[in-house]
């Protein structure tokens, strides 16, 4: 029992520093990624000396996001007068929270034997394993559905409680695209439990390792590539991130839903920004890229299409299935990143439209076409 | 009535399905990060932006009115006569001079003991260039270099503007006769 404690506690701490890692390594990459898509510099002036010398670390700008931190850590944290005191208070958590649950339910890892990673631990762990999941649930597609709907509370309570006209248009956008796209994306994520006819994200990363026609990867990018265009597209509008960051648009509204938050209370709000790329890119690399697998990886080893198996030991095999979700996550990020640096943003009439006359009808029709090959195959 | 404008775009189905057309844009940006990542990993500079204080602008217009300098006569000493005429028309008072006398020389008695610019005050106008009647105060294209935390420190003394290494100009020949062979980048 204290051993399952023991490895829980280890996941959840993986977990938070990923998120919160990757998080504040993003607002770096954002930076330094459109400065170098438009030819510019990008931030480069932050940097750890030494003490007593002259020496700097640069690092390309990397300690910018530590910096940050700290400035809306130090900042005054001014409040306005408003009649919702505990609403006010409450939204930035409510935004946040929920986005740093969702990646419980997401696998970073196939299954970990603590006990055969080193052999001091052996006499502790014995011959358990643990699936490097912080929460084992076979509902994880709808624990992921749920609590990114909660987050549009978080966004809807700090527009209603800043008492401020700004704030409220800003977060009754938040509230109408949040809900519509989250409609696509349901239908698009159906259509995906259709295809693996499972919820668990873990069974949909095993499902994903096989390989279609014997060559190609199982991955969900070439079964469902509709599916992942459509969760792509929903996710960005639900991230409220350039082409659709109609809620907090500057040159509207001044900055949407949380233009009364000051310091670190709207540091939350940037910083769950960041953090729902992080979960974006994990469940888009879980449900879509073959997860922390790599081509034809099993928890043995390499088995290639040419029938030849190629075993790995355990360690290796852990450390790379980690490092392989790593590098995939990010990668992902910077994709969206990308997509946030060379589009123009909708029109608000043309995103409802966009939402409810393209995406949803689009999402159903691969959905029924999906039951269809299901039925057809079975 | 719905207006018609006549410069209504025309989209073809390419463009309405939007997709393509995003495609497209994804490879335009991603193709200018790769090259400029390239470039970068080959020791070449991809920004079109100079770092500031560390990098000089090379798109500086020859006509720029930049820094002040100093000109100088042909034995090397200060062209000024200290006649006060910049000072005079400077619309910012931003120049201070503080006169010497030396009357062994009888046809240029006066020169400037201290001569001063505030680069906290200058407004870059060029007036002083045009009041003189000497040809002792020029500006050069490149900008004066005071970025700093103190406004004490963004005065330009005569030393400074002294150590402009005119070349390819007829009429000041005296690189080869400067005191001080060390060239100050201000």
């Amino acid at each position: 029992m204290i051993q399952d404690l023991v490895v829980y506690l280890l996941f959840m701490g993986y977990a938070i520093g990923f998120m919160l890692g990757l998080a504040t390594l993003f607002t770096w990459v954002e930076r330094k990624q459109s400065a170098v898509m438009a030819d510019r510099i990008g931030a480069n002036r932050c940097y750890l000396r030494l003490p007593f010398t002259n020496v700097r670390f640069v690092a390309w700008g990397l300690f910018h996001g530590i910096a940050d931190g700290a400035k809306m850590l130090l900042k005054e944290n001014f409040t306005p007068k408003t009649y919702d005191r505990l609403c006010y208070n409450l939204a930035p958590w409510l935004a946040a929270v929920p986005v740093l649950l969702v990646f419980a339910v997401v696998p970073f890892g196939g299954t970990l034997a603590p006990g055969r990673l080193l052999p001091q631990l052996h006499p502790f762990f014995g011959e358990r394993s643990y699936a490097m999941q912080v929460a084992h649930m076979d509902a994880g597609i709808l624990v992921v559905l749920s609590f990114s709907g909660i987050g549009i509370l978080g966004t809807m309570l700090a527009g209603w409680s800043s008492n401020n006209k700004f704030s409220l248009l800003g977060a009754a956008r938040a509230a109408s695209q949040m809900i519509s796209y989250e409609v696509a994306m349901g239908l698009a994520l159906i259509s995906l439990v259709a295809t693996y006819g499972t919820l668990d994200l873990g069974a949909m990363v095993r499902w994903q390792s096989g390989t279609l026609f014997g060559v190609l990867p199982a991955w969900g990018i070439f079964t469902q590539p509709l599916a992942l265009l459509l969760f792509l597209t929903a996710a960005i509008a639900e991230n409220k991130r350039v082409p659709f960051d109609l809620p907090e648009c500057e040159s509207e509204l001044v900055s949407g839903y949380f233009t009364e938050y000051t310091a670190m209370k709207m540091g939350l709000f940037m910083l769950s920004e960041f953090i729902e790329i992080v979960v974006v890119s994990a469940l888009l690399v879980t449900m879509f890229l073959g997860g922390y697998n790599l081509p034809f990886l099993t928890d043995g080893g390499f088995v290639l299409p040419t029938g030849s198996v190629w075993h790995l030991s355990h360690p290796a095999v852990v450390l790379l299935q980690v490092a392989t979700f790593l590098v995939k996550v990010f990668l992902a990020g910077c994709f969206m990143i990308q997509i946030r640096w060379s589009l123009p943003r909708f029109r608000y009439d043309q995103l409802m439209a966009f939402g409810w006359k393209f995406l949803m009808p689009l999402a159903a029709v691969n959905l029924v076409a999906t039951a269809g090959v299901r039925w057809w195959l079975t | 009535m719905k207006k018609e404008y006549w410069n209504k775009p025309a989209l073809g189905l390419r463009e309405r399905l939007y997709l393509l057309e995003v495609i497209r844009g994804l490879c335009i940006t991603g193709g200018v990060f790769l090259g400029n990542m390239w470039k970068w990993l080959t020791f070449r500079k991809g920004a079109l932006t100079a770092y500031y204080p560390e990098e000089i602008r090379s798109d500086y217009s020859p006509a720029n009115r930049g820094r002040h300098v100093l000109t100088r006569r042909e034995n090397g000493g200060v062209q000024c006569v200290s006649c006060n005429m910049c000072a005079t028309v400077c619309p910012a008072y931003a120049i201070e001079i503080l006169s010497a006398a030396d009357f062994d020389d009888p046809c240029h008695p006066k020169s400037p003991e201290r001569f001063e610019i505030d680069y906290s005050r200058c407004i870059f106008c060029g007036f002083c260039v045009e009041a003189c009647p000497e040809d002792a105060i020029r500006m050069v294209k490149e900008v004066p270099d005071f970025p700093g935390f103190d406004r004490d420190a963004m005065w330009a003394g005569r030393d400074l503007l002294m150590n402009w290494r005119p070349t390819g100009d007829p009429a000041k020949q005296y690189p080869a006769a400067s005191p001080s062979p060390v060239e100050v980048q201000p």
